[in-house]
């Protein structure tokens, strides 16, 4: 033990971060999140969480594919290799990849059309998502979806209609609670589409009938070019759900995401009804390929976002702090994404496109070819 | 049939024209060759439909003090700069952001002009006008009629944009008009280029009764013409013939003005036939007069739209046309339009109703 705090005594020396950090007797450390804030709540998650360095090594592995394969996305949007829309995730992973960890065997998640970085996460190799971008045959839909549409077991997509897919949400949330199964829906949506009547009605029929639906808002503080305080007449977005509790997080730490999607779960799987999340994170790319994203803030903001509150290098720095992990190990991690991510370029850019046959396939069941 | 081998034949060259084609638009903007009457001495700007656009609801807000836009990002210029400049010239109390809610939009827009303002609400793209179809099929269209004219919102003025861009996919490329055509009380425009969308936009918001304007979204920058500068209007009801001929009826709106136009020069090239394309402009009400009197002498019928072909205003049209030139057909009619499918991602170019398809059915009519 001396030696433990004697390690601290010189950890706590070289003046790092605020948060504080406890070596425990495995390799597991201990790290303070913010805590929450609480809509109709007594308590909430747990503001010390414990991290082992398989996980630290996962997570950060999760947040580096997403953030590579968003930029390789956003390259190919440049070569026009892409057309069409391009929603790209940056700066936002810690929310997704938070979320994942919590998540067991038959929770569902579904989301808007920033869904790149949660088809991956939920099955998806990176070839089926850049290749459905590009529209080829490898895509996850075989080109016909394109960037906004694109599915896994567990993941209802990816939906371009702003809004449509929270009524959705709570159905899946339904359907799990009919079959008495002990998941959770995750139904994600935006500062932007917090404003749409459909969210209403999901969210009074979920606390009606108690449904397992966690109602994400990832509040990344614009809605395309409108700032949160320029749409919503408020922008407590997790006390919106009114007489539906909500949790306030910090979308920036993936530990903070993990713990409160934990807590959440914990909280619908004992039958309590639905809760409503805010994840607080920012995105550095404008709202699509087509937007700069520099005309509604500055670039001043974007950088500062970059260097204070990056959800990865806040990530490294602490395991790397902590000594959950090294440099090399990081480096290491780095280089094996660079290479998955290239390979799948490689095949997003040369694989062929369906025949035009496909073009009538699959709009009913069993469709029949058309003859006109 | 013709659109089977056309497939066929593009099957062929699958991989390639795909991929060659995603950055090609499918057809040539045809500028308009004749003016609406009395506006030859007019002074004019080159413009395109975006500007015209712009124009349009610059001198609607000028001469009317009543007179608001709002929708999703209109304040700053708009998704593709129509509004540009219009909330400095007036003011925030007359040009403001709506949130994300187009049935809150539409029913907004409603309240505002039955309380006697005129309204421009602008759904950012057609594909996002359904959460808005209730308020607009069940309350825009009916407000008059229940209330036995004590209360109308005529004053409203819907303006969303339409049609395929090139790369939209699902939802960024419908052209939803036949939604709206089975509802009496509302009317409907397309316009096919700068100068028709500045006189029919203005003759929408000024017509007093509830309107839709779709704005081909691929000509906002494609389409430049010479329009005059000042205050005119394009009367809503008209159909125009953009070019004349004997042979055959060619019918279509927006975009697809323009695939026919060219057919109709392919066809004379190649066939030695001379089509008449008539530009619907209004699609509710239609000018069945026109058409018919065009029909009634070239005996052959064509018409073409972007949207799929069942249900699609191509069904209607042909079926008033059937009953009333029955016998001055020479053949069927045909209908070239999109198919029957969700708007597809990589497989626009066989979706739309390309010159080769119209060009075919152009073929096949006269030599029935």
């Amino acid at each position: 033990m001396a030696l433990f705090a004697r390690q601290l005594q010189s950890l706590t020396a070289q003046g790092i971060r605020s948060s504080q950090q406890v070596r425990l007797a495995s390799s597991e450390v201990s790290f303070h999140t913010k805590p929450c804030k609480l809509h109709k709540l007594d308590s909430g998650p747990n503001t010390s969480v414990t991290l082992n360095r398989e996980d630290a090594l996962k997570y950060y592995r999760d947040m580096q594919v997403i953030r590579r394969m968003e930029s390789a996305a956003g390259n190919l949007y440049k070569e026009k290799k892409i057309r069409g829309f391009c929603h790209l995730y940056s700066g936002q992973e810690a929310c997704a990849v938070g979320m994942k960890a919590a998540m067991t065997e038959g929770d569902a998640v579904i989301t808007a059309y920033r869904c790149h970085g949660w088809t991956w996460l939920l099955g998806a190799t990176v070839t089926e998502v850049l290749a459905e971008l590009t529209g080829r045959i490898a895509g996850n839909v075989h080109g016909k979806g394109g960037s906004m549409h694109m599915y896994t077991k567990s993941f209802f997509g990816g939906n371009g209609i702003v809004g449509a897919q929270q009524p959705l949400g709570a159905g899946v949330a339904l359907a799990m609670k009919y079959r008495d199964q002990k998941n959770v829906c995750i139904t994600l949506y935006g500062d932007g589409a917090a404003n749409q009547g459909q969210l209403f009605e999901a969210t009074n029929m979920a606390k009606l009938w108690d449904l397992p639906v966690l109602f994400v808002c990832e509040n990344n503080g614009f809605g395309m070019g409108t700032a949160v305080e320029r749409s919503s007449a408020s922008t407590e977005y997790y006390t919106r759900g009114d007489y539906v509790p909500g949790l306030w997080v910090d979308g920036m730490d993936i530990l903070a995401v993990r713990e409160a999607t934990k807590w959440a779960k914990e909280y619908c799987d004992s039958g309590k009804g639905p809760l409503m999340l805010e994840m607080a994170t920012y995105r550095y790319h404008g709202h699509s390929m087509s937007d700069p994203g520099t005309s509604y803030r500055t670039r001043d903001e974007i950088q500062e976002v970059r260097k204070t509150r990056d959800p990865i290098t806040g990530f490294k720095d602490r395991i790397i702090t902590s000594g959950l992990a090294t440099e090399e190990d990081l480096k290491a991690i780095d280089k094996e994404v660079r290479k998955e991510v290239d390979e799948a370029l490689k095949v997003a850019t040369s694989d062929g496109v369906l025949p035009p046959e496909a073009l009538y396939v699959d709009i009913y069941h069993n469709t029949e070819a058309q003859t006109t | 049939m013709s659109s089977s081998r056309a497939l066929s034949l593009l099957s062929k060259h699958a991989t390639t024209l795909s991929t060659s084609t995603r950055g090609k638009a499918h057809f040539t903007f045809q500028p308009s060759t004749t003016l609406p009457s009395g506006l030859e001495s007019m002074e004019k700007s080159k413009m395109n439909l975006m500007q015209s656009v712009n124009e349009a609801m610059r001198i609607a807000m000028e001469t009317d003090d009543s007179a608001v836009l709002f929708g999703e990002d209109v304040a700053f210029g708009g998704v593709f700069r129509c509004s540009l400049d219009l909330q400095k010239k007036f003011g925030k109390d007359r040009v403001f952001n709506t949130p994300l809610c187009e049935q809150g939009i539409a029913g907004f827009g409603i309240g505002v002009a039955a309380a006697g303002a005129t309204a421009i609400a602008e759904i950012q793209f057609g594909d996002y006008i359904f959460p808005a179809y209730d308020q607009l099929v069940n309350e825009a269209a009916k407000f008059r009629y229940r209330s036995g004219n004590q209360f109308d919102c005529g004053k409203l003025t819907v303006r969303t944009t339409w049609g395929a861009v090139g790369h939209g996919a699902l939802y960024h490329s419908q052209s939803p008009e036949a939604n709206f055509t089975h509802t009496p009380g509302l009317k409907l425009v397309v316009p096919r280029g700068p100068i028709q969308a500045k006189g029919l936009l203005l003759s929408c918001i000024r017509d007093p009764n509830p309107c839709i304007f779709f704005e081909p979204k691929i000509l906002y920058r494609l389409a430049a013409e010479d329009v005059p500068t000042g205050d005119y209007t394009i009367p809503l009801g008209q159909a125009e013939t953009v070019r004349s001929g004997k042979d055959l009826t060619l019918v279509a709106w927006g975009t697809q003005v323009h695939v026919a136009l060219e057919a109709a020069q392919l066809a004379k090239e190649k066939l030695n036939a001379d089509v008449e394309v008539i530009d619907l402009q209004t699609i509710q009400p239609w000018d069945e007069d026109h058409v018919v009197e065009s029909v009634q002498k070239t005996g052959r019928l064509i018409v073409t739209h972007e949207a799929p072909i069942s249900s699609g205003f191509g069904a209607e049209i042909t079926s008033t046309v059937q009953k009333r030139c029955f016998l001055n057909l020479e053949s069927p009619i045909e209908r070239v339009a999109g198919y029957d499918t969700p708007f597809p991602h990589v497989h626009e170019p066989f979706y739309l109703p390309t010159v080769h398809r119209v060009f075919d059915a152009i073929k096949k009519s006269v030599n029935y």
